[in-house]
């Protein structure tokens, strides 16, 4: 999917009209259309076949959310959020697209770790901040731990990735720390 | 003459099956030939099916009659055909009782004694055989048509029978019949495999239904017929495979001879479900068995060496086994050091990679959640640990005390399991039938109840030493599995006390033997007054007098204690995990406390000490295939059944373990637990190879002094001569001491260089932290004086279309690579606070002359950069994920 990374960006008629200038391989243009009919299918009503005009259709979050591949994850409304244009996990089909490629098994890691780092940031204020840290703890635990566990476990994390000492985690931190973790690279794709 | 026929007839039922496999081999060219024989009279007979129903059974019949007359001549062909090579075996036979000849002068050697034992009996059939003989010949001669037939079928049915009537004559008489009737056989099923081809094509046929029917039913009723007697359907196939087995591999088949035949006294109740349960009876005397396989140098056309093959495969299980577990190891402590950072990222890791964002099932995604709160907590724990002192000495009491305890409990353990295997061994020497189960089966409940009280009996213990868990549940498994090791060498020496006896008790049952064959030499020469080619003496196989036998004993007990310990563990499982669960689930209903999270709960998945369970029952599978080939066959069936049970129960009725550590990473705890049963395994086994001498009468090594020999017979026999030389010279002190030398050198050398690789790791891993250290120094520095002005740095748009500074280009290239995606990521921060966006104006737009942004900063070689081994080079990724160029695949 990744390798077919420019062209979501191309509404559904242009990946035709790319195709028949040869510009995107057929394996591409296969599974593009393929998650274009997993979009449609989560609104037949709402989506329309032909996009030549460009339709401003937005599904909402809870269509999105009970995706298959989205539905047991703790983190789904963020990565709704994260890659939806409004912010508010409503997608449209570039959306919709842009997401599934950088999930993909393709997507170089510098990439996904920068979508990583969004995903863990819930107040997108660009660092990652104790309560970032700690909302993202117990969406991983359902709540299990204790308050004075999931302080301890912050700091600890904060103490272990935090380059810069200033008490929250910047991109470049996260990357450093998430470029060296032996399960980074099987995990995060779809 | 008669002497000719005789030795006819004593290869005849001595090689019994060797000859049916040779009359079937002969049987199969012959029905080919018969094929093409019959392929003329079939379309006859089929166009004669188009006639009325009557004549189908007419050209039934005439098929019927047909048989007998074709078998006849057939028979006489093959008759022949066996002449000739029983004359080749009469040959050898003879030489064989020239040598006879010297045993019974000398009458010393076992291996000899065996083998007249053997043709006694041979000899003792003769007679019979020929009376057999004629009496078959005459009805062959008077049998005709249907009669004939009746007289196959009558085969058949003797051949049913022939398992349960052995009486030393119609033995004998059967032995006869079955190699007559193999021919038969192969033609029965030629008659059965046409009908039901014509089964299978009687829709096609333009008959009318009435027909159709009759026809069918009378075909059917043929095959349902025959077929019974051939074995039901997969007759062919199994009886290719028998015929391999028996031919090729195993030698002579079961009832034969007398290692292969269970004993008269034994045999009524040789099949009681009882005795079959413990092993005994026809088990006893079966392929599970060490006992079972014979002497014989070679078998087949192959020549398959069974003696030499058996030892070779005993050992080479060994040697393979520790080559695998020895590998695995090594490569387990690989991947074990590559993580070089392990320490430095724990928390952060689980934090942010321990989602697997592959899941898509709510169950998996709950297991998930729990084991990731598990490792949490592990983590956790293994923090606080790290910050606690107590008060030394009083655990430093606590602990000793703790072990004093638990060798204690050895100690007890072992003391009662030798005991009762002692008292089982008193009782073995009393009648079956006086005992109580509870007295027969001592041992193995002993065993199994030790085995369920003691680990938990351990963990209490466990509670006084205060130790880490990690560290507390490798001591656990480590106690556990002395636990194990312990009761089983105790077991062991026990076993070694009844081999000594039974050692004993098998030289005066030799030197019996021996005595009764001279006295049956010296009456026999008494009263016919011939000195040579005197003739074994008449016994069946099921009343030779034998040895006991210790290696098929210690077989069976080997199996004993596997088959309990399966059963054990099914019941542990019902009983403490189903049983429980339903009781926990349904009384809770109306139970005064819940049950669910209160005191039973449901049971806790323990997966370490399933592991220990598996590496203990390894070893005796390695201890006891040996003896018991068979085990290797119940093992695997065990193993099977349980991984389904077990996944059953875990899913069903288990919850998680409340604190799972993992004893180690990179499992190499449980491989070395593993490498040390495998060791002491191997010990005992080798051991008894090495010096005790195997059962005269049973077992591959039989006359041998030694198992070894076999391969000293090999080198010597087989091999050309230099390489008897070679060998000699190989097994030389002078040569191995060297060797071993060399050997001991090696490994030193090696040692000391890993030990140096280790050192050389160390001092790396310590520059990097400090040069990290002081990275983070360097920063703290120079940002805490304005950390605001820097923040606004970091937020300014412009500073991602500044080309970094030339400094920036010289620092590491991990730096580069973490910093590109920045470079991208901040300027769609600062702009509209959503990364997204931007994200995508910059993508979207990508003529924009923003565009540039986006690749590498700077000249750059246009390969990898160096060190960045890990993701693709962050230019190409870039340029392709952010608005690059439109598609270029």
């Amino acid at each position: 999917m990744y390798g077919c990374f420019a062209p979501p960006y191309f509404p559904h008629t242009i990946i035709k009209q790319l195709h028949k200038g040869n510009l995107i391989a057929n394996s591409c243009l296969s599974s593009l259309l393929r998650l274009f009919h997993r979009y449609r299918d989560l609104a037949l009503q709402l989506v329309p076949m032909d996009y030549t005009n460009q339709p401003e259709v937005r599904l909402p979050y809870e269509l999105i959310g009970s995706m298959p591949e989205l539905k047991d994850n703790p983190f789904r409304q963020r990565i709704a959020e994260v890659f939806s244009e409004d912010g508010e996990g409503n997608m449209t089909l570039d959306d919709f697209l842009d997401m599934f490629s950088v999930l993909s098994e393709m997507a170089p890691q510098d990439l996904k770790a920068y979508y990583a780092f969004k995903i863990y940031d819930f107040n997108n204020d660009d660092f990652i901040c104790k309560s970032d840290l700690e909302k993202t703890l117990n969406k991983l635990t359902c709540n299990e731990l204790t308050e004075d566990e999931v302080r301890m476990v912050c700091e600890k994390v904060i103490d272990e990735a935090d380059l810069d000492n200033d008490g929250r985690l910047s991109l470049e931190d996260f990357q450093h720390m998430i470029m060296r973790a032996p399960d980074f690279l099987r995990i995060k794709t779809i | 003459m008669p002497r000719r026929k005789n030795d006819v007839a004593i290869t005849m039922d001595d090689v019994g099956m060797e000859i049916d496999a040779e009359y079937d081999s002969g049987s199969d060219v012959d029905s080919k030939r018969r094929a093409k024989g019959r392929n003329k009279p079939k379309p006859a007979a089929r166009g004669k099916k188009a006639k009325p129903a009557d004549s189908v059974e007419e050209s039934e019949e005439e098929e019927e009659e047909e048989a007998p007359r074709k078998r006849k001549g057939r028979k006489k062909k093959e008759e022949s055909e066996e002449e000739s090579e029983e004359e080749q075996r009469g040959r050898r036979k003879k030489a064989a009782g020239t040598k006879k000849k010297k045993a019974a002068a000398k009458d010393d050697s076992e291996e000899e004694s065996e083998e007249e034992k053997g043709n006694k009996r041979r000899g003792g059939k003769k007679g019979a055989n020929k009376k057999e003989k004629e009496e078959e010949n005459n009805k062959e001669k008077k049998g005709n048509g249907k009669a004939a037939g009746k007289g196959g079928k009558d085969k058949q049915d003797d051949k049913k029978n022939k398992g349960k009537n052995s009486s030393s004559s119609s033995s004998d008489d059967n032995s006869e019949d079955e190699s007559m009737s193999e021919g038969e056989m192969a033609r029965l099923k030629e008659d059965v495999e046409e009908k039901k081809k014509l089964i299978a094509t009687l829709r096609n046929k333009p008959w009318r239904m009435k027909r159709r029917l009759k026809c069918l039913k009378e075909a059917q009723a043929f095959v349902e017929k025959f077929e019974g007697a051939l074995g039901k359907g997969k007759g062919r196939r199994l009886y290719a495979f028998k015929v391999m087995m028996t031919k090729v591999l195993m030698g002579m088949p079961y009832g034969s001879i007398a290692r292969k035949t269970v004993p008269r006294e034994e045999q009524d109740s040789a099949m009681d479900f009882s005795v079959l349960f413990e092993f005994g009876g026809y088990c006893k005397y079966s392929i599970m068995f060490y006992g079972y396989y014979n002497y014989q140098r070679s078998i087949g056309l192959l020549q398959f060496r069974l003696p030499l093959s058996y030892l070779l495969v005993g050992l080479g299980i060994f040697g393979y086994s520790l080559m695998v577990v020895i590998r695995t190891m090594a490569r387990n402590a690989n991947e074990g050091g590559d993580g070089a950072e392990d320490g430095a990222f724990t928390f952060c890791w689980k934090l942010f990679t321990s989602w697997d964002f592959l899941i898509g099932n709510p169950e998996t995604a709950d297991n998930k959640f729990a084991s990731t709160t598990t490792s949490f907590k592990e983590s956790i724990v293994d923090e606080q640990e790290n910050l606690k002192d107590e008060n030394i000495h009083l655990q430093r009491f606590l602990r000793v005390l703790a072990n004093l305890l638990i060798l204690c409990c050895l100690g007890g353990s072992g003391y009662l399991i030798y005991y009762v295997v002692k008292r089982s061994q008193e009782f073995a020497k009393k009648d079956r039938n006086e005992l109580s189960w509870l007295q027969k089966n001592e041992v193995e409940i002993v065993m199994s109840l030790l085995g369920l009280v003691c680990p938990p009996l351990f963990e209490v213990i466990a509670e006084l030493e205060n130790y880490h868990p990690r560290i507390a549940l490798k001591w656990q498994l480590g106690r556990i599995f002395a636990l194990f090791l312990g009761n089983l060498y105790t077991f062991l020496f026990a076993l070694f006390d009844e081999v000594n006896a039974k050692l004993e008790n098998e030289k005066e049952i030799k030197n019996e033997t021996i005595w009764a064959l001279k006295e049956y030499y010296a009456n026999y020469t008494l009263y016919h007054n011939v000195t040579e080619n005197i003739p074994p003496p008449n016994i069946s196989p099921a009343d030779v007098i034998r040895g006991p036998c210790w290696e098929t004993e210690v077989g069976i007990e080997f199996v004993k204690l596997t088959v309990s310990d399966i059963q054990v563990t099914y019941l542990t499982i019902l009983i403490g995990d189903f049983l429980r669960a339903v009781i926990v689930r349904f009384l809770n209903y109306c139970w005064c406390w819940d049950l669910e999270a209160g005191f039973p709960s449901y049971a806790e998945f323990d997966i370490s000490g399933n592991v220990l369970g598996l590496i203990f029952n390894q070893g005796m599978i390695w201890m006891g295939a040996f003896y018991a080939p068979g085990l290797v066959g119940v093992n695997v069936l065990r193993l099977l059944s349980s991984m389904y049970y077990q996944c059953w129960a875990v899913m069903a009725c288990n919850v998680p373990h409340e604190r799972v550590f993992k004893a180690s990473r990179s499992n190499n705890f449980y491989m070395g637990l593993l490498l040390l049963v495998l060791f002491l395994s191997l010990m005992p086994v080798v051991y008894t190879i090495m010096t005790l001498p195997p059962s005269f009468d049973c077992g591959p090594f039989s006359g041998k002094d030694q198992m070894y020999d076999v391969i000293m017979e090999t080198i010597e026999k087989d091999l050309p001569p230099f390489m008897a030389d070679i060998f000699s010279y190989a097994s030389n002190p002078g040569l191995i001491m060297p060797a071993v030398l060399l050997m001991v050198l090696a490994i030193y050398y090696l040692n000391a260089v890993s030990k140096a690789y280790q050192n050389a790791n160390m001092d790396l891993k310590r520059k990097m932290q400090m040069q990290r250290d002081e990275e983070k120094n360097r920063r703290n520095n120079k940002d805490s004086t304005n950390q605001v002005m820097k923040d606004l740095e970091d937020l300014l748009p412009n500073k991602s279309l500044i080309p970094p500074p030339s400094a920036e280009e010289t620092e590491k290239p991990a730096d580069q690579l973490s910093k590109s995606p920045k470079v991208t990521g901040k300027p769609g921060a600062a702009a509209t606070g959503k990364g997204v966006h931007v994200q995508k104006d910059v993508s979207l737009a990508a003529a924009n002359p923003r565009a540039p942004v986006t690749r590498p900063p700077g000249p750059r070689p246009p390969g990898p950069l160096p060190g960045n081994a890990r993701g693709p080079p962050p230019g190409q990724g870039m340029g392709r994920g952010r608005g690059g160029p439109p598609p270029r695949r």
